[in-house]
């Protein structure tokens, strides 16, 4: 039998092609490693969390007859004697993005190999997700004090609260997630796991310098996710 | 379309990864109970499905003596009738089918049917199971509190799911019911990515997506939209939870109990309702899809014929699924809504009845002048497309807001979803047990328990809800413990429920020859041989039966065709195996 080892000679073209290369054997996508497959239908999976929890939200914000509090008066610090709206939250976002660009820079640094940059720049980018957790707790704290309750607040509707509060803490809860994870994938990569092919404790599967950008994409959702709730809760 | 010539269609691309590295076992505990083989998963899945539904049986077999012969159970009260009734609905939706169908035969068929050595995540495809054994058990633990199970009808409609007048509201049971749920979640997520990615990433060389057994496809796509209608479910658990444990109002509005104002205010029930069906009506489909998939496949192999119209039949699964997610709202015509919405949602339900009736033209011209054999998996199969046409119709009565709104909450709507998400399911659960069987224990099951089996359930299912759409018809309500004297209902309604009631205790008890066949014919059955029904997939063409770790030995197994080359003429044999090279017999596999 000699033959071609492909029948391209039968391969379509146009639109057709693009079909056909997609249902192609073996892969779907090409390129993409069975986890970052995963890890992007994972999030494909979460975004239909955070859709449902935001437009969960925003019907109860549109429905409710009670004034909704106003954010900009919620939300500011008193500092240097006069109310800054939004401050904190201008912080924390700031912080966050900036994560995400460390993020990046250590996805880029572990495909160089370059051991230290890489776990460096992970540590840095767990650091400011860890900064933004505080700052939230922070302003969690703020507004317990000043009477905001899941069930009630001083100022308006009670669902501000509940959907405040169930909102940013599942955010924070994938933040916190996502600093633990950063953690190990950076003791990993400091240790040369990737390099020695060292087995993975639980899966003990090898792993690869891979794992940096997977967990770069659940960070840089978490980020993105972060944009819509800012600007949902806060500029709204 | 070209017709690849035979002979250059031999060729199959290289591979382009490496074959994966097994974990393997060393010991009896990681090898049989925290195993992390697909198809010792796919067992326990299994397994634990059918045992949960079997406590679901019984709960039916309850409110069903308590129709027919009301008041002669004196502890079937109100209060458990409704908790019957919401344990029954729930564990079979979600804890029987979705778990069966997607955790059970999803494991096992698609290594296998793909030609893969395993999921291509062992471990998270481990935790999976076992988190499904803890949503299980938390379910189960409601029977055991204090206030038992939740009795909020299994759609969990609040407010009154979490008030004192509710059995279990304000008591442990809605508390567990939730929390059983978000487990749920959580451990079907790990195996649906389970699922996806093997689908999309781990197929064999040759496999290509428009080879693909409908099997594959349908538990595919089922999955796919698992993984985008649950977290629906997921978000409206966690809020009612914060509405119980917090006194948050999500869904509560200002309201009254007992003479005394409670502290909520300013929620709506309707957004739980829009989430719940956001979830729920997908899941009809992550149930019926891999029904549907499957029941192509026995319907091919047993007729000895290609199933017609295979692309046809992938794009009406692909339609469907995407179509079933704006549908949601026909379950809440009653609820009140805009006037054009309730055009738009019965309008889009109907727009699903062109796919899946293409789905059943095509199995029906499957079989037309097919080599039919009888077999049970065939007549399973068979009574599927009779039930499922049956429900399908009753679906579009169902489907329009006029028709709709005097039948809702009536029996007719109960004959309606058992008869189409019920009985047809479980009959084609039924037939790939006895298809597969062979192939997972390496013995086949007895043909005469089997033909009793058979007959008396899909005799008896029929004789069950088909009388009920006349019930319902007469304006017989659903979820009433207890009619009492009711004008418009006529003493001979109670004839029919107690005729219902006995073809119900029937039904359940022939199961137990199912139960009994499933052991018996594992030590007694006759050997099946690797391919007992001559059928092309790869699964029966692993070089064990049944398949050991790793499925296929040394080397992986190469595609060259189509799941259906079945009676292909000039070919030595009425079968064509997928792993047979082109020059080993001409294709009917249209390629585009």
């Amino acid at each position: 039998m000699a033959q071609s080892l492909d029948n391209s000679e039968f391969r379509p073209t146009g639109l057709r092609g693009v079909a056909a290369d997609f249902s192609s054997d073996q892969r779907a996508f090409k390129t993409a490693s069975w986890g970052k497959a995963m890890m992007w239908i994972f999030l494909l999976s979460d975004t239909f969390v955070f859709g449902c929890f935001l437009l969960a939200y925003m019907t109860a914000r549109m429905s409710t007859p009670v004034p909704w509090p106003n954010p900009s008066e919620v939300f500011a610090l008193h500092i240097g004697g006069q109310d800054v709206p939004l401050i904190l939250i201008a912080i924390m976002t700031f912080v966050l993005i900036s994560s995400s660009g460390t993020m990046a820079m250590a996805v880029n640094f572990g495909y160089r190999r370059e051991r230290g940059r890489t776990a460096a720049l992970m540590l840095a980018t767990a650091l400011l997700g860890a900064t933004f957790v505080g700052m939230q707790a922070f302003e969690w704290t703020k507004l317990i004090s000043e009477g905001v309750r899941p069930w009630e607040n001083p100022w308006g509707a009670p669902q501000f609260g509940s959907t405040f509060f169930m909102i940013t803490g599942f955010h924070g809860t994938h933040v916190t997630i996502g600093v633990i994870f950063l953690l190990i994938v950076a003791r990993k990569v400091w240790r040369g796991d990737y390099d020695l092919a060292r087995r993975g404790f639980f899966t003990s599967r090898k792993g690869q310098y891979e794992s940096v950008e997977i967990m770069g994409l659940y960070w840089h959702f978490v980020d993105l996710v972060w944009v819509f709730i800012f600007a949902f809760f806060y500029l709204w | 379309m070209v017709e690849i010539p035979s002979g250059s269609a031999d060729a199959v691309p290289t591979a382009e990864v490496e074959d994966v590295e097994l974990y393997h076992p060393k010991s009896w505990w990681t090898k049989y109970v925290f195993s992390q083989d697909a198809k010792i998963i796919a067992v326990q899945y299994s397994v634990t499905a059918i045992s949960i539904g079997l406590v679901a049986l019984v709960l039916s077999w309850l409110m069903r003596l308590q129709l027919a012969f009301p008041g002669y159970f004196a502890f079937i009260d109100a209060n458990h009738y409704y908790q019957f009734i919401t344990m029954h609905g729930m564990i079979m939706v979600i804890y029987l089918l979705t778990a069966l169908f997607l955790g059970g035969f999803g494991n096992y068929l698609i290594p296998l049917m793909l030609g893969a050595r395993d999921m291509v995540f062992p471990y998270a495809n481990m935790l999976s199971y076992w988190i499904y054994l803890l949503a299980v058990l938390i379910l189960v633990a409601g029977f055991f509190v204090p206030g038992g199970p939740t009795g909020a009808g299994w759609t969990l409609y609040p407010p009154q799911a979490v008030l004192s007048g509710t059995p279990g509201g304000s008591d442990w049971g809605i508390l567990l019911m939730l929390f059983s749920l978000i487990v749920f979640i959580i451990g079907f997520t790990m195996g649906g990515l389970n699922y996806v990615v093997t689908v999309l990433q781990g197929r064999a060389r040759g496999m290509t997506l428009m080879r693909m057994p409908l099997t594959v496809w349908g538990i595919f796509t089922a999955t796919v939209m698992a993984l985008l209608a649950f977290p629906a479910l997921f978000v409206a658990c966690v809020m009612m939870l914060f509405d119980r444990l917090l006194g948050t109002s999500f869904f509560m509005p200002a309201i009254v109990e007992m003479g005394e104002q409670l502290q909520h205010g300013g929620g709506s029930p309707i957004l739980f309702q829009h989430l719940f069906w956001f979830f729920g009506h997908p899941e009809v489909y992550i149930v019926a899809l891999p029904a549907f998939g499957i029941v192509s496949d026995l319907i091919s192999t047993h007729a000895r014929k290609n199933i017609f119209g295979y692309r046809m039949m992938v794009w009406a699964i692909v339609v469907i699924g995407a179509l079933s997610f704006i549908v949601w709202a026909h379950h809440m015509y009653v609820s009140g809504m805009n006037p054009a919405f309730g055009f738009f949602f019965a309008t889009t339900t109907l727009i699903i009845a062109v796919p899946t009736a293409i789905k059943v033209y095509n199995w029906v011209l499957t079989l037309w002048r097919g080599d039919i054999h009888l077999t049970l998996p065939m007549l399973f199969a068979l009574a599927f497309i009779v039930t499922f046409v049956n429900g399908g119709l009753t679906g579009l009565f169902l489907g329009n807001v006029v028709v709709d709104v005097p039948l809702s909450d009536t029996l007719f709507v109960v004959a309606h979803f058992h008869m189409v998400m019920g009985v047809a399911p479980i009959l084609v659960i039924f037939g790939a047990i006895y298809h597969w069987y062979p192939k997972v224990t390496g013995r086949m099951l007895d043909d005469v328990l089997g033909h009793i089996h058979f007959w008396i359930t899909f005799l008896g299912t029929y004789a069950i809800f088909f009388p009920m759409h006349y019930l319902g018809l007469l304006g017989m309500p659903r979820r009433y413990h207890e009619l009492g004297d009711t004008v418009f209902v006529p003493p001979s309604a109670n004839t029919l429920n107690v005729f219902i009631t006995v073809m119900a205790l029937v039904v359940g008890a022939a199961q137990i020859v199912f139960l009994f066949n499933l052991v018996w014919s594992l030590f007694k059955g006759r050997e099946a041989g690797g391919n007992p029904w001559r059928a092309t997939t790869l699964e029966w063409q692993t070089p064990q039966t049944p398949p050991a770790h790793g499925n296929w030995g040394k080397d992986l197994p190469v595609v060259y065709r189509w799941a259906y080359d079945y009676s292909v003429p000039g070919a030595a044999e009425d079968f064509i195996p997928q792993t047979q090279p082109a020059s080993g017999g001409a294709t009917r596999e249209v390629v585009a």
